[in-house]
C-alpha cells in the first residue's frame, strides 16, 4: 500500500496581525506561467476589441493606417500597464488568470496587501518580462549599437532576472522581492466527517490495550486516516492489506471485518495519542522512544 | 456510544461557527466583501477570530489531520477576506495623487537630486563634447532617435522639425508614440534596473543626458537654442522630471540592495521598494501629462513666447504640487 503524505516543502507560515501563524502553499511555477499566459491572452483580446472598430472606422473614413497604429499602441500601453494593478487591487490579489488557476498574491510578512505593494510588483514587469522577451526576439531595439559580446552578456543578465522565480524556493520574481509579496495557492480544504465519531451499530466494538496502541505514533495515525478517507477503486483491498498488517503487528486476534476494525483502531489510537499529547508526551511515529 | 474523544467534542461544539464563516467567505470570494449583508459584515471579524482560536486549539489537541487542514485553510481564506486590500481603486488613486506621491517625492529629495545631477552631468558632457566636435553627435544619438537630424542637416530642416504641421490624426499618433517613446522606456527601465544595484540606472540617466546635450549643442551651433528650448520645455519640464523621478526610484532600490543598513538585504529591498514604486507610478502619470502637452499644445502653438510661458507654468505647477500637496492635513493635526 502506498500512501503519499503531502510534502511540507512548499508550505510557508505567515503570522497574522492577530499573532496566529497560518500556513499557505507557495504557488508552483507552472501555475504562475499558466496564469500569466491567460492574462496575456485577455490583454490581447482587449486590444483586438479596441482595434477592430478602429480598423473599420479607418477603412470607412479613409483616414489611413496612422489612426489604427496609434490606437493599437495606446491600447497596448494602457492595458499592459493597468490590467494587472487594476485587478490585483479590485479582486484582492487576483487577476482573471490567477483566479482561474486559484492563485493569490499575499503580503509575505502577514500584513494586509497594500496598494503600493501591488503597484510595485507589477511595475517591474517591464524590466523582467518585456526586456528579456525583446532581447530574445530582436536585440536591435534593446541594445542599439552594442558589440556582440556585450549584447550576449546583457541577454544573459536579463534572462537571469526573468527566470529568477525558478531559482528560489518561494518562487519570488523581482517584483515580489520589491513589493514583499508572495504568490500562494488559494487554500481550499473541505471538512469531512470525523472518523472517530462514526461507530458501528453493533455492540461488539473491538477494544485495545495501551500496549497494543503504543506500537504506533502520529505519523501512522494520519496515514491510516488518509487510507480510510480515500475514495478510489481498490479501496477494499487496500483496507484489507492495512488491517492484516496492523493485526499482525499488535498481535490482535478476533473476528472483525477490515473497515470496522480499522475505524475502531483509529478512534482508539487517536484517543490514546491525543491523551499523551495533552500530557506533553507527543509520540511522532513508531520509532519514537520515550526517555 | 457517544462521542468520547476531547478533540471530537471540541469539533462538535465549534463546527457550526466554522460552517457559518465558510459560507460568508465563499460569498465574499465570489462577489466581494461589498456584496455581503450588513449583519454578515459585522459577524465576519468575530467569526474570523473564532476560527483562528479554533485553529490554535486544534493544533494543540487534535490529531485529526483533516480538521487541522480544514481550519488552516478556513483561517487563511478568512484572513485574505478580512485583511485583503480594503480600499476602492478610486480612493486608492485619490489618496495616492493627493498625499502619498508628493510626500514620497519630498522624502526622497536627496535621491531625486542625485538623479537630476546625473542627468545634468550627462547633458553638460554631451553639450561640451558635441560643441568641440560636431561629429560626436552620432556617438551620443542613435540613428533611429535622430530621425535624420544631425550635423549634416540644413538649418532650415532643423528649424522645420520644431514646428510640425497641425494634423488631425497626427495628434493621437504623437500622443500614443510619446507613451511608448524613448523617455518612457528609459524611465521605466531606470526604475526596474534599480534592483541591479543602481549602476544601470545611473548609466541610463547619464546616457539620456548625453543625448539631450548633443541635441542642445547641434541646435546651438545653428543659433536655434532659444527655439529648441521653446519646443522642448513645455512637455520636457514634465517629461524630464518624470524620468528623473524614475531614476531616483531606481537609485533608492540600488541603495537598499548595496547598503541595506540594519535590515536583511531582501527585507530592506522590499521596504524601500514600495517607496520607490510610488515615485515610478507617479512618474508614469506625469508622462501621460507630458504626452498630452506634446501631442496637442506643441502642434497648435508655434509662438516662442507662449511656449516659454507654458513651460514656466508647468514648472511652477509641479513645484507647488511637490512642495505643498498633502502637507495641510498633517499641520492641522499638529495644532
Amino acid at each position: 500500500v502506498s500512501v503519499v503524505v503531502e510534502t511540507d516543502a512548499r508550505r510557508r507560515e505567515l503570522v497574522t496581525p492577530e499573532g496566529v501563524p497560518i500556513q499557505f502553499v507557495v504557488a508552483p511555477a507552472g501555475d504562475r506561467v499558466g496564469a500569466l499566459l491567460l492574462d496575456l491572452l485577455l490583454i490581447g483580446l482587449g486590444v483586438a476589441v479596441v482595434l477592430i472598430p478602429l480598423i473599420g472606422l479607418a477603412a470607412a473614413a479613409h483616414a489611413g493606417a496612422d489612426l489604427v497604429v496609434a490606437g493599437a499602441i495606446l491600447a497596448v500601453f494602457l492595458l499592459w500597464t493597468f490590467y494587472f494593478p487594476f485587478f490585483e487591487l479590485a479582486w484582492q490579489g487576483q487577476t482573471p488568470g490567477k483566479r482561474k488557476l486559484r492563485l493569490r498574491v499575499v503580503d509575505a510578512s502577514g500584513g494586509p496587501l497594500r496598494a503600493e505593494a501591488v503597484l510595485a510588483r507589477n511595475l517591474t514587469r517591464e524590466a523582467e518580462l518585456l526586456l528579456p522577451l525583446m532581447a530574445l526576439t530582436g536585440g536591435e531595439s534593446v541594445f542599439p549599437d552594442a558589440p556582440g559580446m556585450a549584447r550576449l552578456v546583457a541577454l544573459a543578465w536579463l534572462l537571469v532576472f526573468g527566470l529568477l522565480p525558478l531559482f528560489n524556493r518561494d518562487r519570488l520574481r523581482v517584483g515580489d522581492l520589491l513589493a514583499g509579496t508572495l504568490v500562494v495557492r488559494q487554500p481550499e480544504a473541505v471538512l469531512l466527517e470525523d472518523l472517530s465519531a462514526a461507530r458501528p451499530a453493533s455492540a461488539s466494538v473491538p477494544t485495545f490495550t495501551d500496549a497494543q496502541l503504543d506500537v504506533y505514533g502520529i505519523y501512522e495515525l494520519q496515514v491510516l486516516e488518509q487510507v480510510l478517507r480515500q475514495q478510489v477503486p481498490g479501496r477494499g483491498a487496500a483496507l484489507d492489506a492495512v488491517a492484516a498488517k496492523i493485526r499482525e503487528k499488535i498481535g490482535w486476534e478476533g473476528p472483525a471485518a477490515s473497515e470496522p476494525f480499522l475505524r475502531a483502531f483509529y478512534a482508539a489510537l487517536r484517543g490514546r495519542l491525543e491523551h499523551r499529547m495533552l500530557l506533553g508526551r507527543r509520540r511522532e511515529d513508531k520509532h519514537h522512544r520515550d526517555r | 456510544v457517544s462521542v468520547s474523544l476531547k478533540s471530537a467534542a471540541f469539533r462538535a461544539e465549534r463546527e457550526g461557527t466554522w460552517r457559518e464563516l465558510e459560507a460568508l467567505v465563499d460569498a465574499a470570494e465570489r462577489r466581494g466583501v461589498a456584496a455581503l449583508a450588513a449583519h454578515d459584515v459585522l459577524r465576519l471579524p468575530a467569526l474570523y477570530r473564532g476560527a483562528l482560536s479554533s485553529l490554535s486549539v486544534a493544533r494543540a489537541i487534535s490529531l485529526d489531520r483533516n480538521v487541522v487542514e480544514y481550519l488552516e485553510s478556513l483561517a487563511a481564506r478568512a484572513y485574505l477576506v478580512v485583511h485583503g486590500t480594503r480600499r476602492h481603486l478610486r480612493q486608492a488613486i485619490a489618496d495616492f495623487a493627493l498625499r502619498r506621491f508628493p510626500a514620497a517625492v519630498r522624502a526622497l529629495r536627496w535621491h531625486l537630486l542625485a538623479a537630476f545631477g546625473l542627468l545634468a552631468a550627462g547633458a553638460a558632457t554631451g553639450l561640451a563634447l558635441t560643441l568641440s566636435d560636431p561629429e560626436r553627435f552620432y556617438a551620443f544619438v542613435g540613428e533611429a532617435y535622430a530621425q535624420g537630424r544631425g550635423p549634416t542637416s540644413s538649418t532650415a530642416s532643423l528649424r522645420q522639425a520644431l514646428y510640425a504641421p497641425v494634423d488631425a490624426t497626427g495628434f493621437l499618433k504623437t500622443f500614443a508614440m510619446v507613451l511608448l517613446n524613448h523617455n518612457t522606456r528609459v524611465g521605466l527601465a531606470a526604475f526596474g534596473l534599480g534592483f541591479a544595484g543602481g549602476v544601470p540606472t545611473a548609466l541610463l540617466l547619464f546616457a539620456n543626458g548625453l543625448v539631450l546635450g548633443a541635441f542642445a549643442a547641434l541646435y546651438h551651433s545653428r543659433g536655434l537654442s532659444l527655439e529648441l528650448w521653446a519646443w522642448l520645455l513645455p512637455h520636457g519640464v514634465t517629461e524630464l522630471f518624470a524620468v528623473v523621478l524614475c531614476g531616483a526610484g531606481g537609485l533608492v532600490l540600488g541603495q537598499a540592495l548595496v547598503f541595506p543598513g540594519r535590515d536583511e538585504r531582501l527585507r530592506s529591498l522590499s521596504i524601500r521598494g514600495r517607496e520607490a514604486a510610488v515615485l515610478a507610478i507617479g512618474a508614469v502619470g506625469m508622462l501621460f501629462v507630458a504626452g498630452l502637452v506634446e501631442g496637442i499644445f506643441r502642434q497648435l502653438v508655434h509662438s516662442v513666447a507662449a511656449r516659454y510661458a507654458v513651460a514656466a507654468a508647468f514648472a511652477a505647477l509641479w513645484t507647488a504640487y511637490f512642495t505643498g500637496a498633502g502637507r495641510e492635513r498633517t499641520r492641522r493635526v499638529r495644532r
